[in-house]
């Protein structure tokens, strides 16, 4: 393989005073991301300026393409050709990516979208905090599918998550989204880069058998189809249309069902080993606040709070936001009086939380529609009020 | 004949026939389309530049021209509609040893697809773009496209276009293209050598081949049987290399002018910018950067 081909990782080992946004350019340089392709838009732009300065000192590539639809297609041209691919975006951008998200999916293309939410609908609120992108996310390409998408919720998870992602994405072999927020990607705080032995990276499987008479998308067990990549010669085959083990087009009901129920169940059946929770005070609780992203940050601000005023209030954070921890939550409703969920949407996670608890608690949304965060005294007063 | 073409001949084998995948054919193509004959001029000229297969991508869009990656035995993408460009730019840079070719339709990349195609011609993108124009929309029934020219009959433009076309090569080479031609379908032995010529070409290049559609513009526009529009590029085409772009329009009627109209080859590519790049990023580091 040529120097250019290797995922040589950029780990920057230190202890930083920094942003989300610039946490989440060096976890993706960490992971081994070698090609950036994207488009600027408020708040998410630094992700692609610190990755211009960066991609070309490890012999990687920044390109700044003509819009968002440009950015996310060049993503998986160049994964196909082996190297970890990245874009960053907010709502609107993303928004123009889905369809191709989509391909990416279908053609189990490993790459990475970081979306910066801000205030929406349509242009919004672009400087201000929102986390409106989550339903986006999970069902906005057309079509059925699972998606991996993670919240980070400080400066160092940026980082963190970020490789976390490159590792789904490779395992997996699925697009995956960081959903990070404004608030998240502008703060400043404390990041500490490990030394490169320290990090965990996962690579995509390649094929062991000859080119010969290889079947690109026969899974192994695990669901999961090796992937040779451009210039192996395995003349590897993508298409978007519904396709067999060989990758040739097979327009028919049953193959349809083949595909889809493989590339359902390769998330589905590991959900468990994708999932990743944070629980706080969780065992004791008669309420539990369930939040991502900034506005948990506020969430577990409110658990001591609560705790202070003698309320037994737990936190369950979504590190993952999908898939959703559905059986977690539903066994958490068992034992507790109601789940509270603070988001800055209109109750896109507090629709997931009220299917996943099966009607066996009280769920309530504490919601802000985008431009401004929780604050803990206000989340514990609603508490207070809804459980007298 | 040879015992060697007896033999290739009791094997009913082609000698094209390892680029081509195996259980693909017969294709989805109409009788007297163009298209089988661009994808057997796209292998001739592959083969003829001696490139390592291997080293070959092939990615199309969506439409009939957009299925000519999915039979092309190389590595080959089919992609989303409008999209083979900038996929294709991100997976050329990922080894600058990687010929890549796009092979799609007037509608997708002149339309949809617009906005990569002038994007990467200003890039000098790294890639060969082969445009089989055949003046409409086939694979959704003969819908009015953006090279469709003014009186012509389609789905969509039952009274007849009311729009100007694209001059393609014209908006290309304005755009800053370093290789710009137009061929028609019929003049396989040039379409064949300007192929070779795109591929071989550093920096972008771009084909324009004007194929017949009979199915879904020819029995609308009184050229009925493929082999009747292939007659009226015939009778019509006229060959002036290097001639000022302004001039290549279609129309209804007059003059098709076919030809090389561009081939600079001083101008940097985007992949020599980019290692360019590179090497300044990598001296400022050294420096504590
Ligand atoms: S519809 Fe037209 S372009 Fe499409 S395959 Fe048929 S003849 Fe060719």
């Amino acid at each position: 393989m040529s120097d250019n081909k290797e995922n040589t990782p950029m780990v920057n080992t230190g202890e930083y005073f920094t942003s989300g946004n610039l946490a989440v350019a060096e976890g993706s340089l960490a992971a081994g991301c070698k090609f950036f392709g994207g488009y600027p838009i408020t708040p998410s732009s630094e992700v692609a300026e610190h990755m211009s300065i960066k991609l070309p000192q490890t012999k990687g590539h920044f390109v700044q393409f003509e819009d968002e639809i440009a950015s996310i297609a060049s993503i998986l041209g160049a994964s196909w050709g082996g190297w970890k691919s990245m874009t960053a975006t907010s709502g609107p951008g993303y928004s123009l990516m889905l369809e191709n998200i989509g391909l990416g999916i279908m053609t189990e293309t490993p790459c990475v979208i970081v979306n910066v939410q801000r205030g929406g609908p349509s242009t919004g609120l672009p400087t201000l905090v929102g986390q409106q992108d989550i339903q986006q996310a999970r069902w906005g390409s057309h079509g059925d599918y699972e998606i991996i998408a993670l919240s980070p919720n400080s400066v160092q998870e940026c980082f963190d998550l970020a490789i976390t992602a490159f590792n789904l994405a490779e395992e997996y072999r699925v697009p995956v989204t960081i959903l990070m927020d404004e608030t998240i990607g502008h703060m400043s705080e404390k990041l500490i880069i490990p030394e490169k032995e320290k990090i965990k990276i996962v690579n995509r499987k390649k094929p062991t058998n000859e080119a010969d008479g290889h079947l690109p998308y026969k899974a192994d067990e695990d669901l999961i189809p090796p992937m040779a990549v451009a210039g192996e010669g395995y003349n590897v085959i993508t298409t978007g249309l519904t396709h067999d083990e060989r990758g040739y087009p097979a327009l028919d009901a049953d193959a349809q069902k083949i595909l889809l129920t493989r590339l359902l169940d390769k998330i589905r059946k590991n959900k468990d080993k994708i999932i990743k929770l944070e629980e706080y005070m969780l065992d004791d609780s008669e309420f539990v606040i369930v939040s991502f992203g900034i506005s948990s940050r506020a969430a577990k601000g409110a658990v001591n709070l609560a705790r202070k005023k003698g309320l037994k209030v737990g936190y369950l954070r979504l590190i993952t936001v999908w898939p959703f921890p559905d059986e977690q939550i539903n066994q958490i409703a068992e034992k507790v009086k109601a789940i509270f969920i603070t988001e800055i949407n209109s109750g896109q996670v507090t629709r997931e939380v009220k299917r996943a608890v099966e009607g066996k608690t009280e769920v309530h949304g504490l919601l802000k529609l985008g431009g401004a965060i929780h604050t803990p005294a206000e989340i514990v007063e609603e508490i207070e009020r809804r459980t007298k | 004949m040879t015992e060697e073409e007896i033999g290739l001949i009791e094997a009913e084998e082609h000698p094209l026939d390892c680029y081509l995948r195996k259980g693909r054919i017969p294709h989805i193509w109409c009788p007297g389309c163009s298209l089988g004959s661009v994808a057997t001029m796209i292998i001739e000229a592959i083969r003829e530049t001696g490139i390592d297969p291997k080293n070959i991508s092939v990615i199309s869009g969506i439409g009939c021209t957009g299925r000519t990656a999915g039979y092309l035995n190389f590595d080959s993408f089919h992609t989303t509609h409008g999209r083979a460009i900038p996929f294709a730019i991100g997976l050329g840079l990922t080894d600058p040893n990687r010929k890549i070719i796009v092979i799609s339709g007037d509608g997708d990349l002149a339309s949809i697809g617009g906005n990569h195609l002038i994007h990467a011609a200003r890039r000098n993108a790294d890639i060969t773009v082969i445009c089989v124009n055949n003046f409409q929309y086939g694979m959704t029934g003969g819908q009015v496209g953006p090279t469709s020219y003014k009186g012509q009959v389609q789905t969509t433009a039952p009274y007849s276009n009311i729009e100007e076309p694209f001059n393609l090569p014209e908006l290309i080479k304005a755009c800053g293209a370093t290789y710009v031609a137009r061929w028609t379908a019929l003049d396989v032995r040039r379409v064949k050598e300007s192929f070779v010529e795109a591929i071989n070409h550093k920096g972008f290049s771009f084909v324009e081949i004007l194929g017949a559609c009979p199915t879904t513009y020819g029995r609308r526009n009184q050229l009925r049987e493929g082999i009747a529009i292939l007659e009226n590029f015939k009778e019509r085409a006229v060959i002036e290399h290097g001639i000022d772009t302004e001039k290549v329009a279609i129309g209804k009627e007059g003059p098709i002018i076919v030809g090389r109209f561009v081939d600079i080859h001083d101008k940097p590519s985007l992949t020599d910018n980019l290692l360019s790049i590179q090497r300044m990023a990598t001296a400022s580091k050294g420096k504590g950067s």
